[in-house]
């Protein structure tokens, strides 16, 4: 009787500790899960998951197909749309012409971002005038200066020509056809450039500087000696930010050159929307995305660690 | 002494003609678009017009709906901020100010969002939209660009910055986390709401390449997409085209004159940081 009864009792404090446990009262001391965070959250993951997440799934997948043109994906294919691209002339032209594209327009935009900033740092008179133009770009839009830019350009009725007294088919020769549009370029990305290095500029201890005059430094030597690598973690900042802006530049080429003369203003986002749009083939048009998406991936990367080894 | 008032002076015509180089485009096309066709065409080319006409903007206004276009991007702009602000500010509080299992790589998940180029998805959210049956509707132009990832995480840097006893004792005084969201919390963080309202409205008033792939008929379009007509449809208008960007122009230029001091200290702060 006793054995049972201890056996018994045994059990019910087991059965009860177990209920005890899923009583309210032993509730309240478990941590609530918050349901508040997650609806505040919501709306976001839910547009980004429809406009962010699964188009890159659905770029991804469609690239292995060749579709019709409701570009549902019709016929798989595999790695053929990637294959092609690899042996494909205009696929690879336009990559050199990206890549010929972007460096010039960083160089030139760096370099006017950092002397509009070097200049407008200084104490001068009407100085928040100048501050206020250099940064104006950035309200800009690209189409706008593009076409503004048709106009100053045109051979005949252009202003340029006549400044320079020359006859230069700017936007149909050759030579100067993509030096054209980057320089378009060049002026739109001046405004995000100069913000974030006159932010920069005035970071910069101020008693390097005067060190510097005591040892003789001139306007030159001091800017490469102390501005620069002071302000070097902005400028490779920039240069990401300037790399990425540059290889989705559409609306330049799409205006002044629609891709040409020829081939040789056709850069990828530019061959990308004729793929899918004009030639119909979203597959190709797919693939083409995913290997600009991996080109800026990797270029970004090589930035990051480009910093890490020459950054102070 | 006279040493520093030459340098003073070189300085400052320096800064003079670089000032004049990048806004020379946009003083001439504004007096470019109140010449008349003798005045464009004229050897040598005229710099300014002989005197202040409006035929140009005109005979844009009949070319174009060029008012129609103004209103649509003023409303997708209008919606494209607020709906970013407001929901990159709820997130951001969501993740700045309270703990939640997953917070981590919820977090994570939306800053790659950042990492994934708009051209590498914009051919399959056309798809997405035309198979909606959404293709010349405002929902098509807002949609995508409701949220963004980068007003979510400066928003997050925002809330971060408020002490964090504020929303314990709100929370004391009985202060619901919405209620205090919507009635403490905003009110705190709107410089940072400023500068990225400036921003998102620049950059959702010049967008090119979204609304030309969503809108086909005329009265759908957007302002850019607008002076792609002008300029496409006449090459040679070279006058009503001018009067045209000069309108487009304004309402961008305007709001950068007068948001920029916001816009500025807004971009820097972030980006300085360590």
């Amino acid at each position: 009787m006793t054995g049972a009864s201890v056996r018994y009792a045994s059990r019910r404090t087991a059965k009860a500790r177990s209920s005890e446990a899923s009583r309210p009262a032993a509730r309240l001391r478990k941590p609530k899960v918050p349901l508040a965070p997650y609806l505040y959250i919501l709306p976001s993951i839910l547009l980004f998951g429809l406009f962010v997440f699964y188009p890159f799934i659905k770029t991804l997948s469609l690239s292995f197909f060749a579709t019709d043109q409701g570009g549902a994906a019709g016929l798989w294919v595999g790695l053929d749309n990637y294959k092609n691209l690899v042996s494909s002339r205009d696929f690879l032209m336009s990559l050199r012409v990206t890549l010929e594209f972007a460096v010039k327009v960083v160089a030139g935009s760096m370099l006017l971002g950092f002397v509009t900033a070097i200049l407008a740092n200084e104490a001068v008179p009407m100085r928040s005038l100048f501050r206020t133009v250099y940064a104006m770009p950035l309200a800009v839009s690209s189409a706008c200066i593009t076409v503004i830019c048709i106009f100053i350009l045109n051979p005949t009725m252009g202003i340029l020509n006549f400044l320079l007294g020359s006859q230069t088919r700017w936007l149909n020769d050759v030579n100067t056809a993509l030096n054209s549009v980057a320089a378009v370029t060049i002026w739109l990305y001046i405004g995000i450039n100069y913000i974030f290095i006159i932010a920069a500029l005035q970071m910069v201890d101020a008693t390097l500087y005067e060190s510097a005059a005591i040892d003789g430094a001139g306007f030159f030597r001091k800017h490469i000696h102390i501005t620069l690598p002071g302000i070097s973690p902005t400028l490779f900042f920039l240069m990401i930010v300037n790399v990425l802006n540059s290889f989705q530049s559409y609306a330049q080429v799409n205006l002044m050159t629609q891709g040409g003369p020829g081939k040789f203003t056709r850069v990828i986002v530019y061959q990308i929307y004729l793929e899918a749009f004009q030639y119909n083939r979203f597959g190709a048009a797919a693939a083409q995305s995913v290997v600009l998406f991996l080109i800026m991936l990797a270029l970004t990367l090589m930035q990051f660690r480009l910093e890490r080894k020459v950054s102070y | 002494m006279v040493r520093k008032i030459f340098a003073k002076g070189v300085l400052f015509a320096v800064n003079l003609l670089m000032a004049l180089l990048i806004v020379a485009p946009l003083l001439y096309c504004v007096s470019v678009s109140f010449m008349t066709e003798p005045e464009l065409f004229s050897y040598p080319p005229a710099f300014l017009p002989g005197r202040l006409q409006l035929q140009n903007y005109f005979s844009a206004l009949a070319f174009a709906p060029v008012f129609r276009f103004i209103l649509n991007s003023l409303v997708v702009a209008a919606a494209c901020t607020a709906g970013q602000l407001f929901f990159g500010a709820l997130a951001g509080y969501a993740f700045a100010m309270h703990e939640f299992p997953g917070k981590y790589w919820l977090f994570l998940l939306m800053l790659s969002t950042m990492m994934i180029p708009g051209q590498a998805i914009i051919l399959a959210n056309y798809l997405t939209v035309a198979n909606l049956h959404l293709i010349d509707s405002y929902a098509a132009l807002v949609l995508p660009y409701l949220t963004s990832a980068f007003c979510l995480f400066n928003m997050r840097q925002a809330f971060l910055k408020l002490p964090g006893e504020l929303y314990e004792s709100a929370a004391l005084d009985g202060c619901g986390s919405m209620t205090f969201f919507l009635r403490i919390g905003l009110p705190l963080v709107k410089p940072q709401l400023g500068s990225l309202g400036v921003y998102t409205f620049l950059a959702v008033w010049n967008q090119y390449l979204w609304p030309l792939l969503v809108t086909n008929k005329t009265e759908a379009r957007t302002v850019q997409i607008g002076i792609g007509m002008l300029q496409s449809s006449d090459g040679n208008a070279y006058g009503p085209i001018m009067a045209g960007v000069t309108m487009v122009l304004i309402p961008s230029v305007v709001v950068f004159l007068v948001g920029q001091k916001s816009l500025v200290s807004g971009l820097t702060a972030g980006a300085l940081k360590g």
